[in-house]
């Protein structure tokens, strides 16, 4: 494919051998013409031109390099937590089950963006927005179910505190039944998916476990400590949604470095073929600029000898 | 040429590697087929989300006798300290104090208090300071302890806990709103279990 690239450009240059181009060459550093026109009517570039779109070319590339060695080394420094806190959520479901078709009235859904849950009649949806990019998205068609919007969440390195906080300020000024999480999930740098995660709340886990089904044996637990058993599990609800809260902002975290990070990549990889076929390109211009003055000066000596 | 070649790789690579976990998760079990259904009603193009369940491997069902051993997970928001390890016998510090759990117990979710936990495997007893948390006990004796922040007891400084302790007594002793008072007296009581920890 680059090959036939290359022979096309070729044959746009083949007009270089036409009576103009010396001065074109010459003139190049005063006046940068980019394109002239032979007596043909054809056309070619001059060097200036390609040497300052190289130029160019070069910065990007350089630049593009840069941001993906710094998503790489944020990647590498947030992975290693993600894993680790990979394990905080899973005795939550292990108890407490997943059940993402709860049928609840009222969802509050909690994104990063890119995601849309449209749910049936009777069910309210409320969004909580985290961060600038799905505030722009959602914004537009959505704007009276925005219950809150939190941005700025990326310039300190997350922590559990961090994120405790954050937690609590959504339960406290938000009524749910159910909370489900909308986040990327992590597999690989080019791979991530989209997860949700429900946490309800603890009127919704009273019902489900009344009505049998996934949570059934959840009465069979015995609850220590505390006044009442309703207390305890509202503790365990909320300690269970900044847990996850916290899982999946490393998540998303990660899945977005890693998305950067192959972005950059491919970008630089772009940048090193354009400079590559505009080298030859200017490498072809050079020569023919050289041969065509080396004709003209062997032609004059010639015509003097004979 | 080469770049469709290597965009050609990736793209089996990764097809293959989400075929690779496809066949890792268990099959989905019922409730969630009504999630796949609503949703593909609403958005056919898309394919559903993944829920927590598929990325988490299955346990074990309670088995008809008590097993001999109890399998501790003992996770922390920025650690897995263990997971899946099988020891004799843990002791928790509940809210209602501390509690001892043998494989077999009844099935529990108990609140923990500031406090040590302490890990039995045969001879070896590993004891660390838990910041409080939930401590979750299966049918299947399996032991969930998810703590805020723990650490070994022996990466207690003394002479700063005795400081600590001195200056929440204080603050509680001289705070005026509800809220300083809730957080001294969370200081206090932090600090005086693990003052008694080192001793104890």
């Amino acid at each position: 494919m680059a090959m036939a690239a290359l022979r096309r450009e070729g044959s746009r240059f083949a007009p270089l051998l036409s009576p103009r181009p010396i001065t074109a060459v010459r003139s190049s550093p005063l006046a940068p013409s980019h394109e002239d026109e032979g007596p043909i009517g054809v056309r070619y570039i001059s060097t200036q031109v390609v040497r300052n779109r190289m130029k160019s070319v070069k910065n990007i590339q350089k630049i593009t390099k840069a941001m993906k060695m710094v998503a790489a080394s944020k990647l590498r420094a947030i992975q290693t937590k993600t894993e680790n806190s990979r394990g905080l959520w899973q005795p939550f479901t292990a108890l407490l089950g997943d059940l993402p078709s709860a049928d609840v009235k009222k969802n509050v859904v909690i994104s990063k963006g890119l995601h849309k849950l449209n749910s049936g009649p009777e069910k309210e949806t409320k969004y909580v927005i985290l961060g600038e990019k799905a505030k722009a998205q959602l914004i537009r068609d959505s704007k009276k179910d925005i219950e809150l919007i939190m941005t700025e969440l990326q310039k300190n390195p997350l922590n559990y505190t961090q994120v405790s906080v954050l937690a609590d300020e959504i339960l406290k000024n938000v009524e749910y039944d159910a909370l489900r999480i909308v986040f990327n999930k992590f597999q690989s740098v080019v791979s991530f998916v989209p997860t949700v995660s429900t946490v309800l709340s603890p009127e919704i886990v009273e019902r489900e476990a009344e009505s049998g089904g996934k949570l059934g044996d959840l009465d069979s637990y015995e609850v220590e400590g505390g006044e009442t058993k309703g207390e305890i599990l509202q503790n365990l609800a909320e300690f269970q949604f900044s847990c996850v809260m916290f899982n999946a902002l490393l998540e998303n975290a990660c899945s977005e470095q890693g998305a950067r990070m192959s972005a950059m990549d491919s970008s630089s990889r772009n940048a090193g073929d354009m400079l590559d076929r505009l080298t030859l390109t200017y490498n072809r211009t050079r020569q023919a600029s050289i041969t065509t003055e080396l004709i003209e000066i062997i032609s004059g000596a010639s015509a003097l000898e004979g | 040429m080469f770049r469709q070649a290597s965009r050609l790789l990736a793209r089996t690579t990764t097809s293959r590697r989400s075929r690779a976990f496809s066949s890792d998760v268990p099959a989905t079990p019922a409730q969630d087929s009504n999630f796949i259904e609503s949703w593909t009603k609403v958005i056919p193009n898309l394919d559903p989300p993944k829920t927590p369940s598929s990325f988490m491997a299955p346990r074990p069902a309670t088995p008809p006798s008590i097993p001999s051993k109890l399998t501790v997970n003992f996770v922390l928001p920025y650690a897995s300290e263990l997971s899946g390890k099988e020891v004799d016998m843990v002791i928790v510090p509940a809210t209602t104090g501390q509690m001892g759990v043998l494989p077999g117990h009844v099935p529990t979710i108990a609140e923990l208090k500031p406090g040590i936990l302490s890990v039995h495997e045969g001879n070896d007893v590993t004891k660390y300071f838990l910041s409080s948390g939930f401590a979750l006990i299966h049918a299947n004796s399996v032991a969930d302890i998810i703590a805020v922040e723990a650490v070994p007891v022996d990466h207690l400084d003394p002479a700063l806990v005795q400081k600590g302790l001195a200056d929440f007594t204080q603050k509680l002793s001289s705070a005026s709103t509800d809220l300083e008072k809730a957080e001294a007296q969370i200081g206090v009581d932090v600090h005086s279990a693990m003052n008694s920890a080192i001793t104890g």
